[in-house]
């Protein structure tokens, strides 16, 4: 009896290993899966930006642009000092940096917002040679996705950059009239691709 | 045999001193309260009074049974820093270095730690503010604003701080538009903006309305042998409020002749919460005994050498004469350049003119005014504004810039201001005169303006 038992419980670690292994190794399969996700890093990444881009989008039209129009707050660079809402830019920038604080994150991704045409020109100290190519693909092609790798330190990372476009006013205004363009950046209009949305994942 | 014994008896005298040495010094590590004879060098200005507790800093786990190099964490730092940074909306927080795409900048400076820029016991190596590394440290991350802005070309390296144009982590004042919208100011605003005091209000406003108390309520005994205490408590804003001798006695036996500074902090927490981070109460925040002006490095009067301070020692006991606690409270102590040339400055004059009734009240400029300002600070969960008077007196000296919106700009125009706060023999002679030294800032600002507008109207002119 004690026997059939031990071989019951093997047979079911067996199963468990097998079935575990293949669980992995399925999602491994693809050399970009992160480490333990069910999805791709490619996956992750668009889903992720999705989100951001919905959120952004709420926040630059809804908030920002209807309550300027309506003459109700202006935003501004300066909000603390001047008691106003944030630009859509530092909306997005300070939900980048309250990401980057949470700790344990299932899969530890991080985001940005980059342009080749930067009014903080720390910035453009910032890109990497991929994030420079992925920002020149996505001007080239006016809006496609580019994906990439790239090594960080000792971490490599899965990088997708996703166009950002001009979508209110107050982003094509601000930049056109900001103190730190430079006289060759370029006069932004509704639609045009301003920069992009990079999204980086730690992969092996 | 009497050589050998004559040469070991420098080696069994070097043992035993060593041993005796050893032993006193794992004494004062495990067993000394004052650790003092082990710091590793001069402890910085703003550190000092408190560097007996060596483990309010090196706080740190150990790693693999040992100590990082330092032993200091940030928490340890933001344990008495972080409340200063908010308010300062800190230009560099950790916040900002996490993401991987930093890491160009993390190369240079590890941003990330506190103690890579503020490392102790470094007195050779320790610049304005602290800082203990080159002071051209702006240049790792920045020299590429000095390659793209024209004000700023040929400009040097180690410039930005000292020029009193950019702080690491207060700049507050210092941002290009907050400059623009104060170009043309006056030397004196022709509108001085006052604040009073509202502490009582607050109280009040929390639902600790009461009626007035008119009759002590203090033993017979104590009441009999100090009938001039209860006169100075009768007329002040405590009686007027109902509060009355118990409240900050206690009651029956637990009545203290002398309550402590926590009897005070009942009704007063955000004030001895920020008394507690500046120099006159930082000791008493990490359990030390008061601090004493015989433990100060600034000059001060030997006759007040070894009084304690708390809330009593500026604002006396009963009387709570805010108009005292405002000047003379200081001036009782303080014996340098700044302080004595007090009395025969253009602020003492308004000053001098309030208590007078001469002048309308908030109209006078005292000690307090500028180095104990009133604040409107809002909890950034709830919304709540509260009024309270900054009680950590060190909260806007250093970089002076702090005093910028807070304090100057409450009737100074912006130029003067920073022309003013630059010019440190104006400082040492309490403000009698006129800057001699001039913050190009503004002249920067009024050149790009003019630049900006040649741009709008050559677009416009294109269009």
């Amino acid at each position: 009896m004690k026997n059939k038992i031990a071989k019951i419980g093997i047979a079911l670690a067996l199963a468990v290993a097998v079935v575990t292994t293949g669980s992995v190794l399925t999602s491994c399969s693809d050399s970009q899966a992160a480490a333990g996700a069910q999805f791709t890093p490619q996956q992750l990444a668009d889903s992720l930006y999705i989100v951001l881009k919905s959120d952004r989008k709420v926040y630059a039209r809804d908030i920002v642009t209807r309550l300027k129009s309506e003459g109700v707050i202006t935003p501004h660079e300066e909000w603390q000092a001047n008691k106003t809402l944030l630009l859509p830019a530092q909306m997005f920038r300070r939900g980048a940096e309250e990401v980057d604080l949470v700790p344990d994150k299932p899969v530890p991704f991080s985001y940005s917002l980059q342009s080749l045409w930067p009014l903080n020109y720390e910035n453009s100290m910032k890109q990497t040679p991929v994030v420079k190519e992925g920002l020149q693909h996505s001007i080239d092609t006016d809006g496609e996705n580019f994906y990439g790798e790239e090594t960080i330190g000792d971490q490599k990372y899965f990088i997708g950059i996703y166009p950002d476009k001009a979508v209110a006013a107050a982003c094509w205004e601000c930049h056109n009239d900001h103190e730190n363009r430079k006289d060759d950046y370029p006069e932004f209009k509704q639609g045009d691709v301003m920069g992009g949305v990079v999204i980086r994942i730690p992969v092996d | 045999m009497s050589l050998f014994a004559a040469s070991k008896r420098p080696i069994w005298i070097w043992a035993g001193v060593t041993l005796l040495l050893a032993g006193y010094l794992t004494w004062v590590f495990f067993a000394k309260e004052d650790k003092r004879e082990l710091l590793p060098g001069i402890t910085t200005d703003g550190h000092h009074q408190i560097e007996q507790r060596c483990d309010v800093c090196h706080d740190s786990e150990p790693v693999d049974g040992l100590f990082t190099s330092s032993g200091v964490s940030n928490k340890a730092c933001m344990e008495c820093h972080k409340q200063d940074l908010e308010l300062a909306n800190d230009s560099h927080p950790v916040i900002k270095f996490r993401n991987p795409e930093n890491a160009i900048f993390l190369e240079h400076i590890k941003a990330t730690d506190c103690v890579t820029c503020h490392a102790e016991h470094l007195e050779d190596r320790t610049h304005p503010m602290a800082v203990t590394i080159p002071p051209d440290y702006c240049a790792h991350c920045h020299d590429v604003t000095l390659e793209h802005r024209e004000t700023h070309e040929g400009l040097a390296f180690n410039s930005c701080e000292t020029a009193g144009c950019h702080n690491f982590h207060d700049n507050l004042s210092l941002f290009e538009s907050f400059l623009s919208e104060h170009l043309a100011e006056p030397a004196v605003l022709p509108e001085p903006k006052r604040e009073l005091s509202k502490a009582v209000y607050r109280w009040i406003s929390a639902g600790n309305e009461r009626p007035p108390s008119t009759t002590p309520d203090a033993p017979a005994d104590r009441i009999a042998s100090a009938p001039e205490h209860v006169a100075d408590w009768a007329s002040t804003a405590h009686a007027a409020a109902g509060v009355n001798c118990s409240d900050c006695h206690g009651k029956g036996a637990a009545w203290q002749d002398k309550p402590a500074i926590e009897s005070c902090a009942t009704c007063h927490t955000l004030e001895t919460q920020d008394f507690r981070k500046g120099k006159h109460g930082m000791r008493l925040a990490v359990d030390l005994s008061p601090m004493e002006p015989s433990m100060a490095r600034l000059p001060m009067k030997p006759e007040m050498a070894h009084e304690s301070l708390d809330c009593t020692s500026c604002h006396g006991a009963h009387r709570f004469d805010r108009e005292y606690a405002a000047a003379e409270a200081c001036m009782q102590c303080h014996d340098d350049d700044h302080t004595n040339n007090f009395s025969a400055s253009p602020h003492f004059a308004l000053w001098n003119a309030e208590l007078n009734g001469k002048a309308p009240a908030g109209t006078g400029v005292s000690c307090a005014t500028c180095h104990l300002p009133r604040e409107t600070r809002t909890d950034s969960t709830s919304g709540t504004k509260v009024e309270v008077v900054q009680h950590n007196q060190n909260a806007n000296l250093h970089p002076n810039e702090k005093m910028y919106r807070g304090v100057c700009m409450n009737c100074h125009g912006l130029g003067f201001t920073m022309d003013s706060l630059a010019d440190r023999k104006l400082i040492e002679n309490n403000f009698n005169g006129k800057p001699e030294v001039h913050v190009e800032s503004l002249d920067w600002v009024r050149e790009v303006e003019e630049r900006r507008e040649a741009h709008r109207k050559k677009i416009e002119s294109s269009n």
